[in-house]
């Protein structure tokens, strides 16, 4: 009943048994219950007292094969999968698989679906953050920010409510567009949203910013550099504070990124402090996109011209977007009927978990902690 | 770009595009060799992801699938190759080590192999479970039954 593989891969320190007070290695076990691994993740480490010398993260806890439903079902079906993946901002998951499968279908959807589609996806954005922060903080041992930051979040999954009937597993897009029209009251309440929530970034700052113990758990721990992420394959948020300004909202820009201005922040050291601070300027970013979609919105038709039996003609499409975690990625395989050949998710949880090792290397355990937490790492995604 | 590939291998790479996007068919002998130039000349030093479809009705019925990106050029393109089954193939780890568990994956749900790869197991799939999930002649409904009556004790998982 237990799971024989208990040693660490090669990659970790060589063949050192004895550790510098000529003692015994520690090997570790944070298992899949636990209350700071965000789900169900284990984590092997291999200490030396207190101090990390490898870990070996054991996953798959979540898996429920849904690359293998993807094959059987259709794409319409498919849908409500995605937002099960990254469950915290399922929003995003939506609209990557919508806009990955129309690409497949040669369709584009109206501007107004895509303006719709914007604020609804930075709001996603916001939510996921803030979701991060409070959790992030808990692990830490900040117990308040989790109050304000579910609390405010309330706002946001009250205008999903109204908008598509979920708070979490919004299954907010369709293929081609929205099916639903924003409700009366849509773009006031998201107004209402925004000037609530301005002043509510400050509040979460002026409790952590400056906060010396803060500062001293999340200063230079974790620090990766913008080589190494690049290499490890990193992105999103992490990529970022290691200082390499990419995003794809502008680097390739979907769903009319275009029209809106904004920055990309970053970080400079990579550690924990910097990736902390990059999601909060996000999150002030995605504020004023929503502020310049909701002033601007148009007209029209929410929904293009999609067949009403999907059949793709037989090619692949990868597509990605910029979820709040990274790089989420769609590779779809048609093969000319109505149900995808392959449905490959890329999630960026899975790749930048693969650098949670590199980055604990010589911390002590309690950075591992908080190292997990300002990955922002998402179970459901990581193992789908 | 692909011109000048294509003028050093001739007849290994095929390029396509489908939807837009570019991507080439490159024969299994060209493998490490042409991801090595697409990283250290070409400056494509992200790998985004690493997968597989399976064809059973091919001959060569696995396309092993890299999806790579360049930061200087902002470009993204796909290489894919057709393998048999049982073949397996150089890992891409020297090359980019985010690789690792996207190899690990392909491994655990297809079985491809990948040589050189200092962890080849199991990752998302208990290890000692049989079979490999994504493959197409693995039922949507099938489990490892052996699996599950020994770690759960239960007559099986359905």
């Amino acid at each position: 009943m237990t799971d024989p593989n208990t040693t660490l891969s090669p990659l970790e320190l060589g063949s050192h048994d004895k550790t510098f007070l000529d003692a015994n290695e520690l090997i570790i076990n944070m298992g899949p219950q636990h209350p700071a691994t965000h789900g169900v993740l284990r984590v092997i480490l291999r200490l030396d007292g207190e101090k990390v010398l490898g870990l070996e993260c054991v996953i798959g806890y979540l898996h429920r094969g849904v690359e293998k439903i993807g094959e059987h079902r259709t794409y319409t079906m498919f849908n409500p999968y995605v937002d099960r993946m990254d469950y915290v901002a399922a929003v995003s998951n939506g609209l990557g698989y919508c806009e990955t499968v129309e690409k497949l279908l040669n369709v584009e959807a109206p501007p107004r679906a895509q303006h719709v589609r914007v604020i609804l996806t930075e709001l996603n954005r916001i939510a996921s953050h803030q979701l991060w922060l409070g959790t992030h903080a808990l692990d830490i041992g900040a117990i308040t920010p989790l109050f304000y930051t579910f609390r405010d979040r309330e706002e946001i999954l009250k205008i999903y409510e109204k908008y598509c009937g979920a708070r979490l597993t919004t299954h907010a897009f369709r293929i081609g567009g929205l099916q639903y029209e924003t409700y009366t009251g849509f773009e006031k309440e998201v107004k209402n949203f925004l000037t609530f929530f301005r002043p509510k970034i400050d509040e979460y700052e002026e409790l952590l910013t400056t906060n010396r113990i803060w500062v001293e758990r999340t200063k230079n721990v974790g620090t990766i550099s913008a080589q190494d992420c690049i290499a490890l394959g990193v992105t999103g948020p992490v990529l970022r504070a290691s200082g390499v300004k990419w995003d794809l909202r502008k680097a390739q820009p979907y769903a009319n990124y275009k029209n809106f201005d904004f920055e990309i922040p970053i970080g400079e050291n990579g550690d924990t402090y910097d990736r902390y601070l990059v999601r909060m300027a996000e999150m002030r970013q995605s504020v004023s996109i929503i502020q310049q979609a909701v002033d601007a919105l148009p007209e029209g038709p929410i929904m293009a011209k999609v067949p009403k039996v999907m059949k793709p003609a037989a090619g692949e499409v990868y597509h990605s977007i910029e979820a709040p975690k990274g790089e989420l990625g769609y590779f779809i395989v048609s093969d000319g009927s109505t149900q995808p050949y392959r449905l490959r998710v890329r999630p960026p949880s899975f790749v930048n978990l693969q650098a949670l090792d590199a980055m604990c290397r010589g911390q002590l355990v309690a950075d591992v902690i908080a190292v997990i937490g300002t990955l922002d790492i998402v179970l459901g995604e990581v193992d789908r | 770009m692909i011109a000048k590939l294509k003028g050093n291998y001739g007849s290994g790479i095929e390029p396509l595009t489908y939807a837009g996007q570019n991507y080439m068919v490159v024969d299994r002998s060209l493998i490490p060799e042409i991801l090595q130039v697409l990283r250290n000349e070409e400056q494509f030093d992200y790998c985004v992801d690493i997968t597989a479809v399976h064809y059973p009705a091919r001959e060569k019925q696995f396309d092993v699938v890299w999806v790579l990106y360049s930061h200087p050029r902002n470009e993204r393109i796909r290489v894919k190759t057709q393998i048999l089954d049982g073949a397996t193939l150089p890992s891409s780890i020297p090359i980019w080590p985010g690789a690792n568990w996207l190899e690990r994956e392909v491994y655990d749900m297809f079985g491809i192999k990948f040589d050189g790869h200092p962890d080849m197991k199991r990752i998302l799939l208990p290890e000692g479970w049989k079979g490999h999930p994504l493959r197409k002649d693995y039922g949507i409904l099938q489990q490892d039954n052996e699996w599950v009556q020994i770690n759960l004790g239960i007559e099986s998982g359905q």
